[in-house]
């Protein structure tokens, strides 16, 4: 594949994962996790590298989760405590990130961990760093990353796909139905985990929010169907990369910066157009209303 | 005694820094049809929440069925308040109900052709069949409570909790509810419901529970509600709008 073809499919399954994760962040009414957890998997690669000496994608990942997991605990915690919801995820992202920062300037120096990469990330050097599979050939390690953690997320969605929709929408019913409620929170809190730090090294942590919460915000406004806004959540995070990535061509500038300003395009027209939530439709149906009583 | 189906023994629960119940007890009989009534700020939907496990308890016994909760947990069907789910969930009526089927369904799989059926006979049995396919945020508030009520429904339980099922709904949907209650009680079902409207207690609910923070009282309505246990429940002020009833003249019925 040519180079414009691997960071276009990186970024494609970036945009595939996160929108569907991204999905059930906003009927959770848990979007700002997103956003806490982007920012400590950078703690947890910073341990994870610290402990094993070496920045692969296995401990990358194991880092990650250990981080989102400890994220959402710790939340939860404050929150039991009587701190209100926000206010501890501020608390407790601001000071693991503000922990890896100082880790990383005092013992990681030296490594190829920098605070400007993690959060802009460095999309165009994906296609340099390949591994060779067999059948496939050579394949960038991001994408093989990401691919492999776009089939679980997908997978554990459909699988427990009632679960999640339950869990979402009324959690007392699912926990006097025997569903482990607790259990599926940090499962879930755990898959925007993974799927942050996969796209954390190819996009950074700023897109990854993009990508998590605006694709979802905006399939949102299109239907009333859960099944329906998963794949026009997915689809529209794919459709953010590509286009993401000729804006960046055409204006010269940062790809990862013109996918998550993509994504923020498609989110002004869904909020314009949309069929049944979009304001143009409310405006024209109050219209229609008043003119004809 | 087999037909003491939940017996409560010194019951305590606390919300933040306050406890809002302490030593709880009374049994309920298989198929009496109680209402729990008291002020606000009583502990009824605390009391609901801390039997079901879904709040901790301090301290105390709860035993359903001659056993704990988790071992008689698919006797028991629960039908929160309306106003704790978020209704502009993209889902239609007709999934709502399926919802309740989600434990005989089983993990890993997915609602099957029967199941829709199954909900789609609840809602009908409601009067909803013509909704079945509506975003629930389209739903009046009294046609959300319906799609609850037919939930709770086909989960087939012995045992139904209900939080506040009467309010903000509409006279029909009342009735309605009040139907689906009395039918449920004469198939041998027990159920309890927090409400809130004195007035419709005694023509209601065959057993009263009058709490504000631990049992006032509890049994039979002739007998528990009086107007001295009314009193004693809400603090003492509250006036009875029964009392003013043998000044008024009944219009011929």
């Amino acid at each position: 594949m040519s180079y414009a073809g691997w960071i276009i499919f990186t970024a494609s399954l970036v945009g595939f994962s996160c929108g569907l994760i991204g999905v059930f962040l906003i009927l959770r009414k848990t979007a700002m996790m997103a956003d806490a957890i982007s920012h400590t998997v950078l703690l947890g690669i910073v341990v994870a590298f610290l402990i094993t000496g070496e920045l692969s994608g296995v401990y990358m990942v194991i880092g990650g989760i250990v981080a989102g997991i400890v994220t959402t605990y710790l939340v939860q915690l404050l929150r039991s405590l009587d701190v209100q919801h926000d206010a501890s995820m501020g608390i407790v992202f601001t000071t693991l990130f503000a922990i890896g920062v100082i880790l990383i300037a005092t013992k990681a120096g030296n490594a190829h961990l920098d605070v400007q990469h993690a959060l802009m990330g460095e999309i165009t050097f994906i296609p340099f760093h390949t591994t060779t599979l067999p059948f496939i050939g050579d394949v960038p390690v991001a994408v093989v990353l990401l691919a492999v953690i776009s089939v679980v997320v997908l997978l554990l969605i459909v699988v427990f796909y009632k679960e999640w929709k339950l869990t979402s929408f009324d959690p007392a019913l699912a926990a006097s139905l025997g569903i482990p409620v607790t259990l599926m929170h940090y499962l879930f809190m755990s898959l925007v985990s993974v799927t942050t730090v996969a796209s954390f090294d190819a996009v950074g942590a700023i897109m990854v929010v993009a990508m998590l919460i605006t694709p979802a915000a905006a399939a949102y406004l299109w239907t009333d169907r859960l099944a329906v806004m998963l794949v026009l959540s997915s689809s529209f995070g794919i459709f953010s990369a590509v286009i993401g990535y000729y804006i960046a061509q055409w204006l010269d500038t940062s790809i990862s910066g013109s996918m998550a300003f993509a994504t923020g395009i498609v989110f002004i027209i869904s909020f314009l157009f949309a069929p049944t939530h979009g304001i143009v439709q409310k405006y024209l149906f109050v219209k229609r209303e008043t003119t004809t009583s | 005694m087999r037909d003491i189906v939940l017996q409560v023994n010194h019951l305590a629960a606390a919300y933040r820094k306050n406890t809002v119940l302490h030593d709880v007890n009374f049994t309920v009989r298989a198929g009496s049809l109680t209402g729990i009534v008291g002020p606000n700020g009583a502990g009824k939907s605390t009391l609901i929440k801390t039997l079901l496990q879904l709040h901790p308890a301090l301290s105390g016994e709860i035993r359903f069925y001659q056993t704990t909760y988790q071992k008689a947990k698919d006797k028991i069907g629960y039908v929160p308040q309306r106003g704790s789910v978020d209704w502009d969930f993209p889902t239609t009526a007709l999934d709502v109900v399926t919802m309740g089927l989600y434990r005989k369904i089983g993990w890993l799989k997915w609602p099957r052709a029967k199941h829709k059926a199954k909900a789609y006979e609840a809602l009908e049995k409601m009067g909803m069949a013509d909704y079945a396919n509506r975003q629930i945020s389209q739903l009046s508030g009294g046609q959300q409570q319906r799609v609850f009520l037919a939930r709770a429904l086909v989960q087939d339980a012995d045992m139904y909790f209900m939080d506040e099922p009467l309010v903000g709904v509409d006279a029909a949907t009342e009735r309605a509810i009040m139907a689906i209650l009395k039918e449920l009680k004469k198939a041998g079902k027990t159920v309890l419901v927090v409400h809130h409207d004195l007035q419709t207690v005694s023509e209601y609910f065959d057993h009263v529970m009058l709490l504000n923070r631990t049992v006032i009282n509890y049994g039979k309505t002739e007998v528990v509600f009086t107007k001295e246990n009314i009193a004693k429940t809400y603090g003492g002020n509250m006036r009875w709008m029964g009392e003013e009833e043998q000044n008024v003249v009944h219009s011929v019925k």
